[in-house]
């Protein structure tokens, strides 16, 4: 910066060069992202014709449709409703994981973390059909539960195996954000509170959880906006079966070719975000 | 020494969440080699039929074709273009810069469901549905922000004293750049095209909007496929989805850990 600083007369060249290397993302920004968005915030207002066609009209009729029609209050209110049960289905099958990794060191916690990044690096897909395989009628879980002379559950094709799926999907981004937030956790701090006669019950409600509340709100916010947004598991296990909104965007899209309708939707997801981002924010503020 | 024995109950709880957090991806491994007709744990014989089934298979055979070459050509792409960006992010101070780079990685905080609906439609009135330019433009849209972001955090950490000295010593910008900068650059580029690989290569939702009977792509197609039917055959592809992405992550180790030895 400083050679620039001393040489005045290029720096009106370096503001041209930059734009210019600025330019292709700048478009491919503008064109696949900028204007598709606010395309779609303006599709969720035209209607779709008779003939099947879309008319560029300024209509409201999907919105309050929305609010009318009984099956996608239904809709809307199962979907955030399903994703807050994972997102705490997934908290706490993550926080010992996360707990335990934080606790460990040296090559062993590497190794760990690998294993738990290792399904990130997964498609969606395999770890969908690789649920499918543990599922099914007939499959090992199933099969179990038989054995022990219990009445066998049907997993696949409903809400329950969409809830195993995702709940296992989503731990690795979970178990990702708490470890970030567990840096504020000192070992001594709890050496403290147990030397200080803590039984380990209190220690964990009185300090080991409040240190590491930030952490618990950044997972559950990342794994709520994944969960409310997830199509590849519910649309797999759920077999048609189970209608959620982002199963609901894709069909009204590609099936029905209602583009008014699943745009509507798209920006009602987006809704839901912003409120999540919201209340997320909200309990930052009252944690400091 | 480790201030924390963990007592035994809470390394049992580990140990099984660990089981189900990894039971699907190692699951299909055994299930990969199963002689069955369907989808059946444990298989009641062994073979690799199903790994010849889907080398007899020509629509997963030419899916995966799209997928290696729409996944390269975006990994060239990206890095041709996050470079020179990423250079300008870290090295020119302009009004609004931040916000900038916030709008260029804004994409990544979009759920693909809605951006691959708000692409369909935009894309749809330029013609470019089923299409590898679209496919390749779509996939940049995503890529693009994480090689931005990987390239930059490189960009600002690296020594720059060496670009320093060389335009102290007379080198012009265009020199200080190929010379000095990109070399030292290596390790971020490795990764940042690493992941824009994975990530192309693994796409699914927004290529899902974009695909058609003409073009499809490999996890567009096993999508399709698991849609349809439940037998092994998709085990074998992921058996050899989950070898390609360890054979990536290796060459990323290795040539990282070579100019890691190299700069040092």
């Amino acid at each position: 910066m400083t050679t620039e600083a001393l040489a005045p007369p290029r720096k009106m060249r370096s503001g041209e060069v930059a734009v210019l290397l600025l330019l292709p993302i700048a478009l491919i920004n503008a064109i696949g992202f900028i204007l598709p968005v606010l395309n779609l915030a303006r599709f969720s207002f035209n209607k779709v014709s008779i003939g099947g066609g879309i008319e560029n009209v300024f209509t409201w009729e999907n919105w309050l449709g929305l609010l009318a029609d009984r099956f996608y209050l239904e809709l809307i209110f199962n979907s955030v409703w399903i994703s807050l049960a994972i997102t705490l289905t997934t908290l706490i099958l993550s926080y010992p994981i996360a707990l335990y990794l934080h606790r460990s060191s040296g090559p062993w916690r590497t190794f760990l973390t690998v294993l738990v990044i290792s399904p990130l690096l997964t498609s969606a897909v395999v770890r969908t059909y690789g649920w499918i395989a543990i599922l099914i009628d007939d499959g090992p879980v199933v099969s179990a539960i038989r054995a022990l002379g219990l009445p066998a559950p049907s997993l696949m094709f409903n809400i329950k195996g969409v809830f195993i799926g995702l709940t296992e999907i989503l731990m690795p981004y979970m178990i990702l954000a708490l470890m970030a937030g567990f840096g504020r956790l000192d070992p001594r701090v709890e050496e403290a509170a147990r030397t200080l006669g803590a039984t380990p019950a209190r220690t964990f409600r009185k300090v080991i959880l409040p240190l590491t509340l930030p952490g618990i709100a950044l997972g559950c916010l990342l794994c709520f906006v994944l969960a409310v947004s997830s199509f590849i598991t519910p649309k797999l296990m759920g077999g048609g079966r189970v209608f959620l909104l982002a199963t609901e965007i894709y069909d009204q899209a590609i099936v029905t070719l209602n583009w008014p309708l699943a745009s509507t939707l798209s920006i009602l997801v987006l809704i839901v975000f912003g409120a999540a981002l919201w209340a997320y924010s909200a309990v930052l503020r009252r944690l400091d | 020494m480790e201030i924390h024995k963990t007592s035994w109950p809470m390394r049992i709880l580990v140990f099984v969440l660990f089981l189900y957090l990894l039971a699907p991806v190692l699951l299909v491994f055994p299930i990969s080699f199963s002689g069955d007709q369907v989808l059946r744990f444990p298989p009641t014989f062994w073979s690799t039929r199903w790994y010849v089934a889907l080398f007899e298979n020509s629509k997963m055979l030419s899916a995966f074709s799209t997928s290696l070459l729409l996944a390269s050509i975006v990994t060239i792409l990206s890095i041709v273009i996050a470079v020179p960006a990423a250079w300008v992010m870290t090295r020119v101070k302009f009004r609004g810069r931040d916000l900038l780079f916030n709008l260029f990685t804004a994409p990544l905080l979009l759920p693909t469901i809605v951006l691959g609906l708000a692409i369909l439609i935009v894309f749809a009135s330029f013609g470019l549905l089923a299409t590898m330019r679209g496919l390749v433009f779509a996939h940049l849209v995503v890529t693009l922000p994480y090689a931005l972001r990987i390239l930059a955090v490189a960009l600002n950490t690296q020594d720059q004293t060496c670009e320093e000295a060389a335009r102290t010593l007379g080198a012009k910008p265009l020199t200080v750049f190929f010379r000095v900068t990109v070399p030292m650059l290596i390790p971020g580029i490795v990764a940042a095209a690493a992941l824009c690989f994975l990530v192309s290569f693994d796409e699914v939702v927004i290529t899902l909007f974009l695909t058609g009977p003409r073009i499809s792509t490999l996890p567009v197609e096993l999508y399709n496929y698991v849609y349809n039917q439940a037998d092994p055959l998709v085990a074998a592809a992921s058996v050899l989805l989950i070898l390609l992405t360890l054979g990536v992550i290796m060459i990323v180790e290795r040539t990282m850990g070579l100019s890691k030895t190299f700069v040092k």
